[in-house]
């Protein structure tokens, strides 16, 4: 299904990738391919390998590729540091958002906006300039200016935390957003702000992967493509009837596709 | 794993400081006797009761023991191996900067404390002390118009004998401990300050310390009495060339402060620290203390420690003054195989005292670093308070992090508080910063300011940002 021709080139390719951590493969094969405007997403038992292969994508050092690549805008970037994948326009949105003590969310969201923008060469914003674009930003999230002057994440709740990261994806402006179980742990109204924040920063140039178990933000974010995981693998892929039918029959009715494949 | 390769090609930052300065000194004998003393004294023209001053020191000092109680690990210091006095040779009445050595001049150009007219600092009068004598002061006329007493201390044993005659020894009395003895018997030179009732200092003061000669030790002693009303910011310095021999540096610093009066004093510590395998470096051991004799003066100690190979320094602060406050913010930073002992003292003597303590220590590679401090409430210090707060961090597995708080209250209506804490830089927290785009030293050193923000916040505005990238400059290479 991925294999028919598209008109532009692929943001990204992951191809036949495995991976393991201390010796413990986790991702066995996966491939996945995403072309701009497309939306993704990958649903799986906990533990089947859906953050791991958003870790990886994204650099974590605990990971090693044992196989396979992982190929953005053309370029092998196995070898890239994480700060190296980030800058040049690939965001992971994390499951559980890291606290940092001490450090303002205002400076580490303005030092993170200008690594990406000295990237694509832009002119790197000062503290006032770049005081009026994360006003603007802080719209598409519903976020109080409150939240700047704290420290990163910290004392944040867990919708709160959601809400930060996808204003760090408004800012950054990624060519690809990984977004791992954004969606967990926000009530209803939290979740709507969240999707239409995801809309509003994507468009026909960019892709997204949703790393989600749960149908209420696909019907927020439609996806194009749905992919099913399980033991580090990609058991099967769909369009968006995929979810519901999931949803309805549970991760147990997929286990009889790991005997097909 | 990825961030070890990258630490290993980080090129580590070599000891900017560590230049020596190739200038004829004038040295006296290894070894330390009365005759040794009565030299030095006669060196500096010193009236008889600074001699006597220290002959009973080195008396006492002679039946002293050195302290072993500190969490701290050294080779013994072998004090007959000391030259006692190394001063750079030059004429022999100074009466402009234009007759200093240009050799020196440059030395501290270099270290960034330019001295001459066209050149120095505009905003904080400075004063420079290389090996055992101090080379130049700056704004001293500036000064004196507010009738501001800022010269080395051996200018001010000539000029204003009746000050030191009163003052010096008074808050660490030479028996206090072996090292403020040894300091009390040999000491060259150092800074004093005198700020007269009433007076605001218009400048900062600042004294910078240079160790150059690899085999005498600097024994500095610094003297600030702030008068009623009065108040002062003081800042220190110091560097040293890398040698790889150990040099030893015991300094006694006594602050004085009388009704409503206030002395702020930083240090930025940056002297050599040895290189990865521990080899040379300066082992610190020095006494600070302050006095705030007067109703509500205020004394507030800040520091910033990242050098020396062994740090053993508790600057403290006695509150006899009624409503009197002291204050104790400290960074101190160990990697490789330094050692750092350090903490403070806070003894309520008066009513309604308060003292604030604030330790944030960050041990990186092999190093051992210890916070030890006292809080005392005696009989009288009624409705007195104290807050303390220590909190470590760990850089890699390999560092330790200790905190000994000692608590003794004599007095049931006061209170004390105390709160610690010790945390890691996490792998997951480093992810998080470079998968937004952030470098890995920079997220590393993000992380640590962010850590002593509470500390930094209490510098004068040059010296936090000087702090900054100290710190960073120090941890490069030493995460994985």
């Amino acid at each position: 299904m991925q294999s028919k021709m598209k008109e532009s080139d692929p943001i990204l390719e992951v191809e036949n990738l495995s991976a393991s951590t201390d010796n413990l493969p986790i991702l066995k094969g996966v491939s996945l391919t995403v072309y701009p405007g497309e939306i993704h997403a990958i649903m799986g038992r906990n533990g089947c390998g859906k953050s791991t292969l958003s870790k990886i994508i994204a650099g974590h050092p605990s990971y090693n590729i044992t196989n396979g690549h992982i190929k953005f805008l053309g370029e092998n970037i196995n070898s890239l540091e994480p700060e190296e994948r980030s800058q040049s326009g690939i965001f992971l949105g994390f499951q559980y958002p890291i606290e940092i003590p001490g450090v303002s969310n205002l400076e580490f969201l303005r030092v993170s906006t200008n690594a990406r923008r000295k990237f694509l060469n832009k002119e790197e914003l000062d503290t006032f300039d770049f005081e009026e674009l994360v006003k603007e930003k802080l719209e598409i999230v519903k976020m109080d200016h409150a939240f700047l002057s704290r420290s990163v994440n910290q004392g944040f709740s867990g919708g709160e935390k959601k809400r930060n990261e996808i204003l760090q994806m408004a800012l950054l402006e990624p060519k690809i957003a990984i977004l791992d179980e954004t969606d967990s742990g926000l009530d209803i109204d939290a979740l709507r702000i969240v999707a239409s924040g995801i809309k509003k920063i994507s468009n026909a140039q960019t892709g997204i992967i949703l790393i989600t178990h749960y149908q209420r933000l696909l019907d927020e974010i439609e996806p194009n493509y749905v992919h099913v995981m399980s033991d580090g693998q990609i058991i099967k892929t769909g369009e968006s009837d995929l979810a519901l039918e999931l949803e309805k029959k549970g991760y147990e009715w997929t286990d009889n596709f790991i005997k097909e494949t | 794993m990825v961030n070890e390769n990258l630490v290993k090609d980080v090129v580590k930052e070599p000891y900017k400081y560590g230049f020596v300065t190739d200038i004829e000194t004038e040295k006296i004998e290894k070894g330390l006797n009365e005759d040794i003393i009565k030299l030095i004294s006669q060196k500096k023209e010193e009236p008889k009761f600074l001699l006597d001053f220290r002959l009973k020191a080195f008396k006492k000092w002679q039946k002293m023991k050195e302290p072993d109680w500190a969490a701290l690990g050294y080779k013994k210091i072998d004090y007959q191996d000391i030259i006692y006095y190394s001063a750079p040779k030059q004429k022999e009445k100074i009466s402009s900067l234009d007759e200093v050595d240009p050799k020196l001049l440059e030395t501290f150009d270099k270290l960034g404390i330019p001295l001459t007219e066209q050149k120095k600092l505009t905003n904080v009068a400075v004063d420079a002390v290389f090996d055992s004598v101090s080379i130049a002061t700056t704004f001293r006329e500036e000064l004196a118009e507010h009738g501001v007493i800022f010269c080395s201390i051996s200018e001010a044993v000539k000029n204003h004998a009746d000050l030191i005659e009163k003052y010096l020894g008074t808050v660490v009395p030479a028996s206090d401990n072996y090292f403020a003895a040894l300091n009390s018997a040999v000491f060259s030179d150092g800074s004093f300050v005198y700020i007269p009732k009433g007076v605001t200092c218009p400048m900062d003061l600042s004294s910078y310390f240079r160790i150059n000669s690899g085999d005498s030790g600097q024994f500095e002693r610094t003297l600030i009495i702030a008068e009623e009303s009065s108040s002062v910011s003081y800042l220190e310095g110091c560097t040293a060339p890398m040698f790889d021999t150990n040099t030893l540096h015991a300094a006694v610093v006594e602050l004085i402060a009388l009704d409503d009066a206030s002395i702020k004093y930083s240090t930025v510590q940056n002297w050599y620290a040895g290189d990865e395998e521990g080899i040379g470096g300066i082992f610190n051991f020095v006494t600070k203390r302050g006095k705030c004799l007067g109703k509500r003066s205020k004394i507030s100690w800040s520091q910033v420690e990242t050098g020396s190979a062994i740090t053993w320094k508790y600057p403290s602060c006695l509150l006899l003054g009624e409503e009197s406050v002291g204050e104790f913010y400290s960074v101190a930073l160990t990697n490789n195989l330094q050692q750092a002992d350090t903490g403070t003292k806070m003894i309520h003597i008066g009513p309604k005292t308060k003292s604030t303590i604030v330790s944030k220590g960050i041990s990186a590679g092999n190093s051992k670093n210890s916070y030890r401090g006292l809080v005392k409430m005696g009989t009288k210090a009624t409705g007195s308070r104290n807050y303390s707060q220590c909190d470590s961090m760990l850089i890699g597995d390999q560092a330790s992090a200790n905190t000994f708080p000692y608590i003794k209250s004599q007095q049931p209506n006061s209170e004390v508080e105390h709160e610690a804490s010790t945390c890691r830089i996490s792998e997951d927290q480093l992810f998080y910063l470079q998968s937004r785009g952030i470098e890995f030293e920079e997220a590393v050193s993000m992380m640590v300011s962010g850590f002593c923000r509470d500390v930094f916040n209490q510098l004068p505005m040059e010296f936090a940002a000087e702090a900054d990238k100290l710190l960073a400059l120090k941890l490069e290479g030493s995460v994985g």
